[in-house]
């Protein structure tokens, strides 16, 4: 199942600058997996070391943040957009 | 270096002035240049965090950033970084700033005195994430 990842400007400097990545899998964890074995410095970058993503990264597919759907074990559907987005907080 | 115009740098202001005494906050659409980011344009946000917070914290939704990204996208720009502002207080980024930061983007910090905007600063985090380093603002007319 090929799907687009799509990767923040923040992260871009470990995907070899690319914007989107096409991965495969059938879930978003396998599709983000895939990704990460392709690209292992973004690897360390949104994933802990137990594998889960780390706080400041959320997952939308086609519009949808997991968190809402089934983590990552959310089903893609082929052509269906991943992207990776991270979350922005400050203050003093 | 952080390059945009005064027409944006204003803009930045106003917000700051107009959210006191709580923080503005905002997206910076732009690109890389020369080592640095310009910035073309802002994504004012609403300060998503709860309102007894907001005088000195700021929350930009990851479905605000989901949205800001894909527009990002259509006008051929990219998110290069983010500005709030620091009601009476200093503009310098704090360890709570450092702790919600990821290296690569522009961090635009207003400092706001009773209400009248004052400095303007700008820092990047360091890749290893023990400190920001400041960046030099550029305001081109």
């Amino acid at each position: 199942m090929s799907v687009s990842v799509l990767i923040p400007s923040a992260l871009r400097a470990f995907v070899d600058r690319k914007s989107e990545i096409e991965a495969e899998g059938a879930t978003v964890g396998e599709a983000l997996a895939h990704v990460a074995a392709q690209y292992p410095d973004l690897k360390h970058q949104i994933y802990e070391d137990d594998a889960k993503l780390r706080g400041f990264v959320n997952v939308f597919v086609d519009g949808t943040n997991i968190k809402k759907l089934n983590g990552l074990e959310t089903p893609v559907a082929a052509g269906a957009t991943v992207m990776i987005v991270p979350a922005i907080a400050g203050g003093y | 270096m952080l390059k945009l115009t005064g027409k944006i740098e204003a803009e930045i202001r106003k917000a700051g002035a107009e959210a006191y005494p709580n923080e503005c906050c905002g997206i910076l659409f732009g690109s890389e240049a020369d080592g640095g980011h310009i910035v073309k344009a802002l994504k004012p946000i609403d300060n998503a965090r709860e309102s007894t917070e907001q005088y000195h914290r700021f929350l930009i939704t990851a479905e605000d950033m989901m949205q800001a990204e894909l527009e990002a996208r259509k006008l051929g720009l990219e998110i290069v970084g983010f500005y709030h502002s620091h009601p009476d207080h200093p503009a310098q980024p704090s360890d709570y700033d450092r702790d919600h930061a990821l290296p690569f983007y522009s961090y635009i910090i207003l400092r706001v005195a009773q209400g009248r905007p004052e400095l303007m600063t700008s820092w990047q985090l360091r890749l290893s994430r023990e400190a920001f380093d400041s960046e030099e603002l550029e305001i081109e007319p």
